[in-house]
Formats: structure tokens, C-alpha cells, sequence
């Protein structure tokens, strides 16, 4: 029998905030245990919580660029469990009416085009951190409040691969839009993986098992893959498959059981009494819609077909926006926008790297790029030439005719001075010469160099060639 | 003598420079000195830490500076943070802790240069009527040290009724203020929802909860209120109505003002001699120019149920905090879990745990439709019955108890008739209301009887209206027990 796997993802992102969620304490990732609290977010008695307006508006934010709807109400709920990392015993999250719903994810699979419906994006809160000594734990609450959106897809995820490039789509997506830096490293990102296997072809959906806590990416696709495989196996081996949460072991490649539906929580939601709803203006609204940005993939899909460039190119703009920028800004009134990224890609980002430097902080302006090609097409300068010109406008930030002008590096055309130049060379090098007279071609391009290095680059190769072969045939 | 003075009184006398600060604060020091044994108001007093406020105030006045409150002596019930002093919540729970930061009520009256001093007795969390349920034995009512204060606020209504202090701070969940006020013969004032900031107040119910004045007299309650009003950025619940000028609205003038007497509040086991009295309280509002007319609140029968859902629901929730792992007591464990148990059951009392089940209970998969969601729908039917009555009448009058206070020990074994004691005043914090109790007689044992007279929404000028006139043309307010 032929199975299908379905997976739908429960992403857990930290919110580029500068203070917590419900107080004043910095959001902030590396301080030292416990500096970054106060009453309200270590949960003494009497505390109550105020919402942080930065992170409702980078909810919205993101809703807008998941292509979710912003509802009028949104309301908090209390999550109910006793964790020693927990400071309330219950969690602030938005249970039945959040701040975002309904909209999609789209990113390339291969060649194909693939979307993820979105269910919601919801606010809550992070909780701290337990550390587990030789004899004893401890809890850091520096994190305990930071602003956390959690993501969640309908199941339309079929397979490992797909979950991997989803997360990734999703991760440029908020990074693009300056909701998050999503840095794994630094825990900004954890992701849950709700998956089930049904024979293909049934609508019922099969025994849901959740693997929690992801933290990498590539896990997540692996602890796919294993589990599809691992609950197919089952349902061959005729055994039954129920309802659990599961845990990823990376290093053995494994998923093991955590615990069964019988002993799930019981959360026990109810709307915080402490916090009045939201009710976004549509004021309010229209301000960030106005800061949505143009989302990867249909930055992709546009440089390909305004500016006609491969999908390589495209990519590394996308990958590396800031360098795409000035990519556009480079190729701006261009003919061969190629051209700009050209120079873009295989000299400029190769210098910034070497260099350690951003385009940010370059010394010429993108249109210098456009004059440097200018140069080359008009004949002015060779291509040669031209990586000498690029070098010095990165060093000093002048503009290419002016390098030009100053190193008198201007291409030699003149067929007079340009003969005088041929005539040397042959006359320095009668083997060749005679070579090319008794049929070897390949001789002249010996002469040729001759000629280019005699006048330092600068000589026009296409008349030397021209030239040279008239002087020998004459 | 300075003890037995009003706010009022004290100030008078404090601008005139007939006495300090220090002294009036000493006289309160040394009546609790007195009397406190046999009342159990105060759970603690920093005597010095009182004396060096008061001595600030002195400085202060005598530096030419005059505030609303400047060197008035205020006691704090145990619920309210107040930096660098013990925050017990009357509990076992909260071990050894201080608060680190000042409620937002406790920076006001700082502000208004009011000297904050004494942790009060309660009820463990502010649950209970009686104020027997305090893990630091109960309070005992001054005028018969064998009965009950009333609860949660036991506390601060004995220690203004016995004079330890000038005024004091509680708070009321359910008639917590309210009901003590009455059964000590004090006044007792719930501002409206969203009127005074419960920032730095331990929650109980955090829909319900409200801080008030607890004073001698009307005039007081007004100055008091007039200090802890207003909104607050930490507490997103508060609202940003404007303060009016309270004492604007004592003007004895109550000609026109119309009140309401709910048709369901002649309930059963209403004492005869609280009976007579409240009305004998609304004849004499009517004799001063007040009309009264009947009204019906249709779903008021169903308050204390759901009340008692709606408490509880959010107190398990807001008690959750306390299990040792950050602050107050703890029993260690071999697991956080086991830790969490043997912290809770040896830390809480048993009407906390009580109600903390109940609330539990009622939040779980299953029964949050048919219990916690249903008591929402319930409590909006009775804030409209109210909001209804409010269209026809400017106050609502009924007794504030059902009886004089009580034995101590008389209904310790039966907690749902410790329920019913809240029966007149659970209803004001369901719809939000504002309500005040003053003295309006006793019973024959000397049990004080308190009026209530409950307001629209931020409707307390009202409220302080009436009950001043009333109790310009009475002199409850003016007994004193006998405890020398």
C-alpha cells in the first residue's frame, strides 16, 4: 500500500523587540543570568503585565507578510502548567482570538512552486531557561517574556524536504521584514512538528504525533523523514499507531516516545482577566501595511524578468538584499542589466568579502558600475583594463573616467601609433613572424601579446589583430 | 489622644502645629502597643521605619510644605507590596518574603505624604468573611473580641474601628472592604472596577479585585480615595476617567437624589434587628429629601454561584505562582513536581486550597462550557439588571450583611453559609460597581449594623453624597468600643 505523510509546523519566533513583552527589561540575548528581570516578568506577587505596542506591531507586521487577515478583536488567554522556567505558572498566549489568521507561505521546491496555508500567527510570551547542575538547577528569566510569535501552518506539508524549505521561506521572510533576526543559534527559532501517515487516497487523517522543541532546521527534515518512515513501518507491520509526543535524539538520528495523549495537559485556557483585548485601528493598520516589503520569492520572480538575469544571479540578491540593491541600482538605464551583475557578483561581492566591508559603506556610487561598463562597450578601456579601473575606484571611490583620464589608461586606437607597435614586435620576434607568413594562425596571437604588453594593455587588441595580420600579409 | 482623630482632625492639627506627626503616629504605635493582643489587627509593625516616615513629615512641614496627606499615620492590609516590608498575603506560603517595589496605591499615599505603616491581618489571600482563615491566627471584632471582624479585610476594619491608626488600606473582592466595615462599625468604601490601580496588589480574583479607603468617617473615605484614585500605566485594566473632586460631593444635599431598594434583597435569614435598622437608615435618607422607590436586579440569586466560579477560576491561575521556586517558602523535592506539591500543601490554607480546586475544577476540558463560560454570561445578565436599576435610581441601598457579626469558630465547619454572608455585597464587584458601607446602628448584643449603598460605574460622588448626609444627620460613626 502507497502512504502519504502530513505534517503541519507550529514555529516558535522571537519578536526583534527591545524590551520584553510585559515590562521594561531588555530583550536581549548573552547577559549575564538574571540581570534582565524585574517583578513583572520574574511573576512576584502583585505584578500585572502591559502589552509592549513594538510587539503588536511587528505581529501585524508579520500577518501582513503571511498574508493573513488582522482581526478587529484579539484577546489573551492564560496557558495553564506549573514549569519551573514558567515564573507566572501559566504562559500569556492567544488562544481563540489572535492577532493574525489565515493566510500563506509560498516558496520553490525544486522547480516547482509550493505554498502552506497559514492558520495563525499568535503572540505570547518566551518563558526562562533551566540549567541543570551536579546536585542542583537553576532558571534564568533573562528570557522569561520576550515577545514570541508562534506560527502555525494548516497540514499541507508533505515530506521532509518540503517542512525544510517552508522554514527556510519563512525565516527570509521574517528577516526581510525586520520581525526577527531568527537566529538558531541563539534560540529565535524552535519549531514543533505535528505529523501523521494515512494510506493515500484516505481523507481521515492518521494518529497525530508531535515532536517538540526542534531547533534546527535540517532536524526538523531529518525527524521528518524518520518519523514518516518509522509510522509507516508500523502501519505495515500491522501495528497501531496513537496519539503521543515524541522526542528528537539528533545524535542517534531518532525519535522516542515523551508522552501519550492519557497524560497531556489540561491547560485549562481562559481569557486573562489582566489585559484588556486588542482592537488594532485601521489608522493603525494602514501605518504598517505601509512598511511591508517586497517578500524573496517575488523579489526573485521580478529581477529575473526585469532585469532578465538567471536564477543564480537572482538568488545571491535575494540571499544577500543589500548587495541586490545596489545590483538594481548599478543597472539602472543599463542595456545588458547582465552586465551590472555581473560586475556585481564576481567582483564587487568578492572584494567586499575580502576586504570585510558592505556595500553600505563603499566609497563610489552604483553608477559607477554603469560608467565602468560604459567604458568597456565604448571601446575607451579594455575588459583588462577595466578590472585595474574597479580596483582603484574600491580603493579611493573616483570615478572610472577619471581613473582613466589620470592613469592614461585610455585604449590606444590610433593606427599609427598602433602600427608602430606591431612593426617593433615583428621585427623582435621574426619566428613567430615567419610562422604566421608560412600558415600557423596561432602564431599571431603570440605577436599579439607582444604588442599588448609593449603598450601596456592599452592598445586596442582588435586593431592590433587587424593590423598585424596586414603588415605580415602586405 | 491623637489616635482617636479622623484625617481630618489629625491634618487640622498637624497644619495648625498643635501636634506631629510623630506624635500621631506614636499614639497609633502606642494603642496597637495596647489593645492589639486581644484584636490581632496588625501581623507586623516596623515601629522605626513608621517613626522615620512621620519624622519626614515633620521636616516637611516644617519646611513650609503641605500635601492632602502629610504625616497622616495609614495602615496597609497584608495584600498590598510595600518596599523592603514583609509581604505574607496572611499565609505560610510566602515564607520570609519582602517585596521588592511599591504598589502603585502605596506610591500615592507616599506622594500625598501619608505615613504607610503595619502589615494587617486577612483572610489568607483575601479568602474568606470571617478573617479565620489567616495563617497568623484570626482578628477579633472590637466591640466583642468572641466574634468575628469580618473578612478578608478583617485587619484594617478592626484597626480603624479599635483606633490603631488614623485610616487604613484593604481590598474587596466580593464585600471584602465592605464587610468588615459593617460588622466593625467603621466606614468602607469599593471604588469602581478600573478606578484605583491594583498594581502591587496580590490578586485574588483579578476581575473583581479593588483597593479602598477604610475610615471613621465619610469625609475621610472621599480624602482617602481622592489620594489612591486615578489611572496608572502599569495596570492596563485601570481606567483613564478623570478624578473628580470627591470632597466637592460632600454637600449634605441628597434632595432629588433617588434610591433603590431591590425587591430581591428581603431574602430569608436576614436578621430582624439589621432589618430595622437599614430601614430605619433609607427612612431617614427619605426624611432628608431622597426618593426611594422599589427595584427589581431579576438574576441576583444567582450571584454568589457565580461569584464563586469566577473567583476561583481566576485565583487558581493568580496562586499558581507561589511554589518556591523564585521567592517565599519551599519544601524541597525530588522533582520540581514533588517540590510544587509538598510547598502548596504544607504552604496554603485550607480555603485557599478549597477554592483553588473549585477553580481548577471549573477551567477543565469538559466543564469550562457548562461552568466558567456560563458564570460570564451570567455575570454580564447581572451587570445589565444593574445597569437597568441605574437608569431608574442614582443609588441602590440594602443592609451590608445579612446578620451582625458572628462566633468565631460558628461557621468555620460549614463554608457555604460563610458564602451567604457575602449574599449583599458579591453582586458590586460582578458588575463592576462601586459601593460603601457605613454605620447605621446596633444590634442589642452592641454589634454594629452597616448600610450599603451601592453606585453606577464611577458613580462615587454619588455614593460619598449620601452617605455623608446620612451620617451628618446621625452619630454612628461617632462610637467608639470600649477596650480599656
Amino acid at each position: 500500500m502507497e502512504y502519504e505523510a502530513v505534517i503541519g509546523l507550529e514555529t516558535h519566533v522571537q519578536l526583534k523587540t527591545c524590551t520584553k513583552m510585559w515590562c521594561g527589561c531588555a530583550n536581549e540575548y548573552g547577559a549575564d543570568a538574571n540581570t534582565n528581570v524585574c517583578p513583572v516578568c520574574l511573576g512576584l506577587p502583585g505584578v500585572l503585565p502591559v502589552p509592549n505596542a513594538e510587539a503588536l506591531r511587528l505581529t501585524a507586521l508579520t500577518g501582513f507578510l503571511l498574508n493573513c487577515d488582522v482581526p478587529g478583536y484579539a484577546k489573551w488567554d492564560r496557558k495553564n502548567y506549573f514549569y519551573p522556567d514558567n515564573p507566572k505558572n501559566y504562559q500569556l498566549t492567544q488562544l481563540d482570538f489572535p492577532s493574525t489568521i489565515t493566510g500563506f507561505v509560498e516558496f520553490e521546491l525544486g522547480e516547482e512552486l509550493e505554498s502552506v496555508r497559514i492558520n495563525r500567527a499568535h503572540l505570547e510570551e518566551d518563558v526562562g531557561k533551566s540549567f541543570h547542575f551536579a546536585d542542583y538547577s537553576g532558571v534564568d528569566f533573562n528570557r522569561a517574556g520576550v515577545p514570541l510569535l508562534e506560527i502555525v501552518t494548516e497540514p499541507d506539508i508533505t515530506s521532509g524536504d518540503m517542512a525544510y524549505e517552508y522554514l527556510n521561506a519563512l525565516k527570509s521572510i521574517l528577516e526581510y521584514g525586520g520581525v526577527s533576526d531568527c537566529d538558531m543559534e541563539k534560540g529565535q527559532v524552535r519549531c514543533d512538528v505535528n505529523i501523521s501517515v494515512r494510506p493515500k487516497g484516505q481523507q481521515e487523517l492518521g494518529e497525530k504525533i508531535e515532536i517538540k522543541n526542534m531547533n534546527s532546521f535540517s532536524g526538523v527534515r531529518r525527524a521528518a523523514e524518520y518519523e514518516i518512515a518509522r509510522q509507516i513501518e508500523v502501519l505495515e507491520e500491522g501495528g497501531q499507531l496513537v496519539q503521543e509526543t515524541r522526542r528528537w535524539d539528533d545524535d542517534a538520528g531518532i525519535t522516542d516516545s515523551m508522552r501519550t495523549k492519557e497524560d497531556a495537559h489540561d491547560y485549562r485556557y481562559f481569557p486573562d482577566p489582566d489585559l484588556m483585548p486588542h482592537r488594532p485601528s485601521e489608522e493603525w493598520l494602514a501605518t504598517i501595511r505601509e512598511e511591508v516589503v517586497e517578500l524573496p520569492l517575488a523579489r526573485k520572480r521580478r529581477l529575473m524578468e526585469q532585469y532578465e538575469l538567471p536564477t543564480g544571479d537572482a538568488d545571491v540578491f535575494v540571499g544577500d538584499a543589500a548587495l541586490g540593491n545596489y545590483f538594481e541600482e548599478a543597472a539602472k538605464g543599463l542595456n545588458n542589466p547582465k552586465q551590472a551583475a555581473n560586475w556585481v557578483i564576481n567582483n564587487l561581492q568578492a572584494k567586499l568579502v575580502e576586504t570585510e566591508t558592505s556595500v553600505v559603506n563603499l566609497k563610489f556610487p552604483a553608477v559607477a558600475i554603469g560608467e565602468l561598463i560604459g567604458l568597456v562597450e565604448g571601446g575607451q578601456i579594455s575588459s583588462k583594463i577595466a578590472q585595474e579601473v574597479f580596483a582603484e575606484m574600491f580603493a579611493s571611490g573616483k570615478s572610472p573616467a577619471t581613473i582613466v583620464e589620470e592613469k592614461g589608461l585610455s585604449q590606444v586606437s590610433d593606427s599609427g601609433e598602433l602600427e608602430a607597435f606591431c612593426r617593433e614586435a615583428i621585427e623582435a620576434n621574426p619566428g613567430p613572424a615567419d610562422d604566421f607568413r608560412s600558415g600557423k594562425e596561432a602564431a599571431l596571437n603570440f605577436l599579439k601579446g607582444q604588442v599588448m604588453k609593449a603598450s601596456r594593455g592599452k592598445a586596442n587588441p582588435q586593431m592590433v589583430g587587424e593590423l598585424l595580420a596586414k603588415i605580415l600579409n602586405g | 489622644m491623637a489616635h482617636f482623630l479622623t484625617i481630618h482632625q489629625l491634618l487640622e492639627q498637624l497644619r495648625a502645629g498643635e501636634l506631629s506627626s510623630r506624635e500621631a503616629t506614636q499614639a497609633c504605635l502606642d494603642r496597637v502597643e495596647k489593645v492589639d493582643d486581644r484584636l490581632n489587627a496588625f501581623i507586623s509593625v516596623d515601629a522605626a521605619d513608621a517613626l522615620a516616615q512621620a519624622d519626614a513629615a515633620d521636616q516637611s512641614r516644617a519646611a513650609g510644605e503641605d500635601l492632602p496627606m502629610l504625616g497622616v499615620p495609614v495602615a496597609v492590609k497584608d495584600v498590598l507590596a510595600v518596599k523592603d516590608q514583609p509581604l505574607n498575603c496572611a499565609s505560610k506560603i510566602l515564607g520570609e518574603f519582602n517585596s521588592p517595589y511599591d504598589a502603585t496605591v502605596i506610591q500615592k499615599l507616599r506622594a500625598a505624604g501619608a505615613v504607610v505603616f503595619g502589615r494587617l491581618n486577612m483572610d489568607e489571600f483575601a479568602m474568606g468573611s470571617s478573617n479565620e482563615n489567616s495563617a497568623f491566627g484570626p482578628a477579633r471584632n472590637p466591640w466583642n473580641t468572641d466574634c468575628i471582624p469580618g473578612g478578608s479585610s478583617g485587619g484594617s476594619a478592626v484597626a480603624v474601628a479599635a483606633d490603631e491608626c488614623i485610616a487604613s488600606l484593604g481590598s474587596d473582592t466580593g464585600g471584602s472592604i465592605r464587610q468588615p466595615a459593617a460588622l466593625c462599625g467603621c466606614v468602607g468604601l469599593k471604588p469602581t472596577y478600573g478606578r484605583v490601580s491594583r498594581y502591587g496588589l496580590v490578586a485574588f480574583a483579578s476581575s473583581l479585585d479593588q483597593v479602598g479607603p477604610f475610615t471613621k468617617d465619610v469625609r475621610d473615605a472621599a480624602t482617602l480615595l481622592q489620594v489612591i484614585a486615578g489611572s496608572d500605566d502599569r495596570d492596563s485594566t485601570n481606567v483613564p476617567e478623570p478624578v473628580p473632586d470627591y470632597s466637592a460631593a460632600l454637600s449634605g444635599e441628597v434632595k432629588g437624589l433617588r434610591i433603590g431598594l431591590p425587591r430581591e434583597y428581603q431574602v430569608q435569614g436576614m436578621d430582624p434587628e439589621v432589618k430595622a435598622a437599614t430601614d430605619a437608615a433609607v427612612k431617614q435618607l427619605e426624611s432628608l429629601g431622597a426618593e426611594v422607590k422599589e427595584i427589581s436586579l431579576p438574576h441576583t440569586e444567582y450571584a454568589i454561584a457565580t461569584y464563586y466560579i469566577i473567583a476561583t477560576a481566576e485565583a487558581s491561575a493568580n496562586l499558581a505562582r507561589f511554589e518556591g521556586v523564585r521567592y517565599g517558602a519551599r519544601l524541597d523535592g525530588a522533582d520540581p513536581e514533588e517540590m510544587n506539591r509538598k510547598t502548596r500543601g504544607a504552604g496554603f490554607g485550607e480555603e485557599v486550597k478549597r477554592r483553588i480546586i473549585l477553580g481548577t475544577y471549573v477551567l477543565s476540558s469538559g466543564y469550562y462550557d457548562a461552568y466558567y463560560l456560563r458564570a460570564q454570561k451570567v455575570r454580564t445578565l447581572i451587570r445589565q439588571d444593574f445597569l437597568k436599576a441605574f437608569e431608574e435610581v442614582d443609588l441602590i441601598a440594602s443592609p451590608t450583611t445579612p446578620t451582625p457579626a458572628f462566633k468565631i469558630g460558628e461557621k468555620v465547619g460549614d463554608p457555604l453559609q460563610m458564602y451567604l454572608s457575602d449574599i449583599y455585597t458579591i453582586s458590586c464587584n460582578l458588575a463592576g460597581l462601586c459601593g460603601i458601607s457605613v454605620p447605621c446602628g446596633f444590634s442589642e448584643a452592641g454589634l454594629p449594623i452597616g448600610l450599603q449603598l451601592l453606585g453606577k460605574p464611577f458613580g462615587e460622588p454619588d455614593l460619598l453624597r449620601a452617605a455623608h448626609a446620612y451620617e451628618q444627620a446621625t452619630d454612628w460613626h461617632t462610637h467608639r468600643p470600649n477596650l480599656d
